[in-house]
């Protein structure tokens, strides 16, 4: 049985993202017993999404740019599922990774969702684990974003790309980071009219970093490519501004821009008004890392404020037997995910078996090294400015889980001794609803005026009593 | 220059509950004092803790006095401080399984009673009036209207914000490196970072740190840390009503014993999560997650309340609790070095020992009676004796 905790297998992979998928290859690849566990229904992560079975999709490639990467891995992941060398756990969100401590090997605890929505309880052991949680959108907020019709970026995205639907007809796109011009680009081509995509760093801040783009002569293909289509659907890009404030009753209706100084603060004066009935915004991605810190793996601050993993050269993490591939040790996109997901697969393959390091790996390498100094520039390019809380007033919500504005928040620092996101958290309950802080955490942090905090989210996602309640019991 | 004198009668180590309601009554009662932590407000173990005010755990004894004092005040401060504060007199609940459990749980009481407690025997089948959730087949059980709640957090910051109003300075992010004593061995105030701090009297209490505030002053006290896992549920509506705890919890609590144990209490909030806690477990500081923990937790709160099954829990986080060998906190003047005061240690029962705590060192400082006699809390009661962190007493009653 897949799931019986008692088989360990070599290595567990969390995460069936381009880091995951990658790495679950290589590694079976190299002879390794490998299970890999996914919280979606198919291979491909967040990037790599699939129009739902039911929509008669033709072409899921048009929508990537990178379709043939996956196709090849997720036909060699099925080859290898088939010859039992990977198990493929879809549909399996793993809550804690802990250390047995009779054994030294590792077991995952994971929720497996059934077709119907019922969940039940599975747990698979492993000699090694490697984490490619990947990323999620970090959101900052304004007034009138919680308006129906105001969608994540990724998540306008993710609608295009696995429901073929798009958030609106006339969708602004704004925030700050590369994804948002393929955003604007994929809602173009899929019909939207998009007004204007609002940044709000300035792309000339790239200019700076030109050695490393000029070694990443596939990223400005690119940017170029999104550029040129951008163009054709007479999209306009405004930098430096953004999007301070959402309008509508019961539905966004038209958005303020603002432009913004260098500190990311409104310019007095410079406020328009542009209609739309969807706002696409994002800024950038934050890791999503709390398997690890809650296994006690070390991190460091990004150039754009979040917190990545420290990895050393063979992507392992301070925890000896974890390692982590992608996002989670600073966000890189798909390309350097690839990477690091096979620079990972032969480094475990090499710890636990002594196997060879296979042919290529010096390029994988010099790629990798490549990828992670443009993704560097990239972040310092898109890092949010201090001044961007000046667009909040005391009455928008910060939290919407618990309902919490930056009014409250601004007085747990003000009056009541807070000076962190944990503190503020316990004082105003902001971060403790349902999304446990993955949607308000980065501008809670901002607003308490302290460094980004290490994500503690010992559940990784919601877990029934009755199944904790049936663990295994163990000694204590 | 003018010589610098002291302006503060007092610096307090501590921006917990605890050390929040020692400048709370200090500043009532005219002192000037300095409130002075490493973190933010209730950046311990008081932000960790669940916010039970109990008097139904706790038998006749000393600790129970100051429970009964701290009952008091906190309905005193319920009046004065911000409805934020959460305080709700929501009553204990305590369940026996068993005529075994019901007999032990009646003779507890018995003497519970005899020191001021109000408890009620509450029939099997009245049970569920009260609780109309819990399991079915209980012996029985007893209901403790002085039990109460208030948010932890909240409480302390909101204690620290009526003292500031006081004249309480408040030195946050500020870590203490250094007690001062002069050459007579006085203590003559606190070294940060930031600066000195200088006054004629210093007060431990740094909770679950408190051992290392004592060493900083040159003196011992044998604090250590008792881990404790809570278990958070998505919200609900009102499924639980009273603090519920089946009676061997009351047991675990008196217990030294260093293995994990735990009798979940399971309450509602007013935000809409039910939390189950605590375990209790000597492993220093770990901060590893415990799914032993965890899996024993879910199980008793799902034996008291089967309609918990299939809820789910969305957070978990756990703290450390400061508990001294006899499980009795600290609290007064120490003997061995003169100026200096603790007020710490009080495991568990911290938010709920907090005002009593504030209101005796109050009293302490000023050179008064207090209201209880403190020798019970000598901060140098374990003097001479050998502390290898393994110091077990019964776990009885």
């Amino acid at each position: 049985m897949p799931t019986s905790p008692s088989e360990p297998s070599d290595l567990a992979v969390v995460g069936a993202g381009p880091a995951g998928l990658a790495a679950a290859v290589a590694a079976a690849d190299l002879g390794l017993s490998v299970t890999v566990l996914d919280a979606g229904e198919r291979p491909g992560g967040q990037f790599y999404r699939h129009p739902a079975p039911g929509l008669g999709a033709a072409r899921p490639e048009a929508l990537h740019h990178d379709w043939e990467a996956f196709a090849t891995r997720a036909s060699r992941l099925e080859a290898h599922r088939r010859a039992g060398r990977v198990t493929h756990l879809a549909a399996h969100h793993v809550w804690t990774v802990v250390r047995d401590a009779a054994t030294g090997e590792w077991l995952l605890h994971a929720v497996a969702s059934g077709p119907g929505g019922e969940e039940r309880p599975a747990a698979v052991r492993a000699r090694a684990v490697l984490l490619a949680t990947g990323a999620y959108e970090r959101q900052l907020p304004f007034p009138g974003w919680t308006l129906p019709g105001v969608v994540g970026a990724g998540g306008a995205q993710a609608m295009l790309k696995s429901g073929l639907v798009l958030p609106g007809q006339r969708v602004v796109v704004a925030g700050s980071g590369p994804l948002l011009l393929a955003v604007a680009a994929s809602l173009a081509a899929a019909g939207a009219t998009v007004p204007a995509v609002v940044e709000a760093s300035a792309y000339t801040s790239y200019a700076r970093e030109l050695p490393a783009l000029v070694r990443n002569p596939g990223k400005l293909g690119e940017g170029a490519l999104y550029g040129g289509g951008l163009l054709r659907h007479r999209v306009r890009l405004l930098t430096r501004h953004a999007v301070t404030a959402a309008h509508g009753t019961g539905r966004v209706e038209a958005v303020t821009v603002s432009r913004l100084d260098r500190d990311w603060r409104p310019v007095p004066g410079s406020e328009r008004r542009v209609p739309c009935d969807a706002l696409a915004v994002g800024h950038g991605l934050v890791p999503q890392l709390e398997l690890a810190t809650g296994l006690g793996c070390a991190t460091r601050r990004t150039a754009d404020d979040t917190l990545a993993l420290e990895l050393d050269a063979a992507q392992r993490t301070s925890v000896p037997g974890i390692w982590a591939a992608g996002e989670t040790g600073g966000i890189g996109g798909a390309q350097l995910a690839l990477t690091e997901g096979e620079l990972a697969a032969a480094a475990i393959a090499y710890e636990l078996h002594g196997t060879r390091r296979p042919r290529g790996i010096a390029a994988l390498v010099r790629r990798r090294a490549r990828l992670r100094r443009f993704a560097g520039a990239m972040a310092a390019a898109h890092r949010p400015g201090d001044g961007w809380t000046g667009w909040l007033d005391d009455a928008t919500l910060v939290c919407r889980c618990e309902e919490v504005p930056a009014g409250r928040i601004r007085e747990a620092v003000a009056e009541l001794g807070a000076y962190d996101a944990r503190s503020v958290k316990l004082l105003t309950r902001a971060g403790m609803g349902w999304c446990q802080g993955r949607m308000c955490g980065q501008a809670v942090a901002c607003l308490a005026g302290g460094a980004p905090a290490e994500d503690r989210r010992p559940l990784s996602c919601p877990v029934e009593l009755g199944h904790l309640a049936q663990l295994p019991p163990s000694a204590s | 220059m003018v010589p610098k004198r002291h302006s503060l009668d007092a610096v307090i180590v501590g921006a917990g509950v605890v050390g929040a309601a020692c400048a709370y009554y200090a500043g009532r009662s005219g002192l000037r004092v300095a409130v002075v932590d490493r973190g933010p407000v209730a950046g311990g173990t008081t932000g960790a803790g669940e916010g039970n005010l109990l008097v139904s755990d706790k038998e006749a004894g000393p600790e129970l006095d100051l429970a009964l004092l701290s009952t008091r005040l906190w309905r005193d401060l319920a009046h004065v401080l911000p409805p934020e504060i959460e305080y709700e007199p929501k009553g204990g609940l305590v369940v026996a399984p068993d005529e075994a459990a019901l007999t032990a749980l009646r003779a507890f009481a018995e003497e519970q009673r005899k020191a001021g407690v109000r408890a009620r025997e509450i029939a099997p089948d009245r049970l569920y009036d009260l609780e109309p959730h819990l399991a079915p087949g209980l012996a029985g059980g007893f209901l403790y209207p002085q039990d109460a709640q208030v948010q932890p957090a909240q409480a302390a910051a909101q204690l620290l914000r009526a003292a500031r109003q006081f004249g309480a300075e408040v030195h946050l992010d500020q870590e203490v490196k250094d007690v001062l004593t002069g050459p007579d061995g006085r203590v003559r105030g606190v070294r940060t970072p930031q600066g000195d701090l200088l006054a004629p009297a210093v007060v431990n209490a740094a909770g679950t740190w408190g051992g290392e505030v004592a060493a900083l002053a040159g003196t011992s006290l044998p604090v250590l840390p008792r881990r404790g896992f809570v278990l958070v549920t998505e919200p609900l509506p009102r499924l639980v009503r009273h603090k519920v705890y089946a009676a061997d919890y009351i047991a675990d609590v008196a217990s030294g014993s260093a293995a994990l144990q735990s009798s979940a209490v399971v309450e509602g909030t007013a935000a809409g999560p039910v939390l189950i806690g605590a375990t209790r477990e000597r492993v220093g500081f770990d901060r590893a997650l415990s799914t032993e923990a965890l899996r024993r937790l879910a199980a008793q709160a799902a034996a008291l309340f089967p309609v918990l099954t299939g809820v789910r829990a969305i957070r978990t986080y756990h703290g450390f609790r400061p508990y001294l060998p006899d499980h009795l906190p600290a609290i007064g003047p120490d003997p061995r070095v003169p100026g200096l005061l603790h007020a710490c240690g009080h495991e568990g029962a911290g938010i709920g020992l907090a005002p009593a705590t504030g209101l005796l060192l109050a009293s302490a400082l000023r050179g008064e009676r207090t209201a209880l006699d403190l020798r019970p809390f000598r901060p140098d009661r374990f003097a001479g004796e050998e502390h290898d962190g393994e110091y077990e007493r019964g776990a009885g009653r």
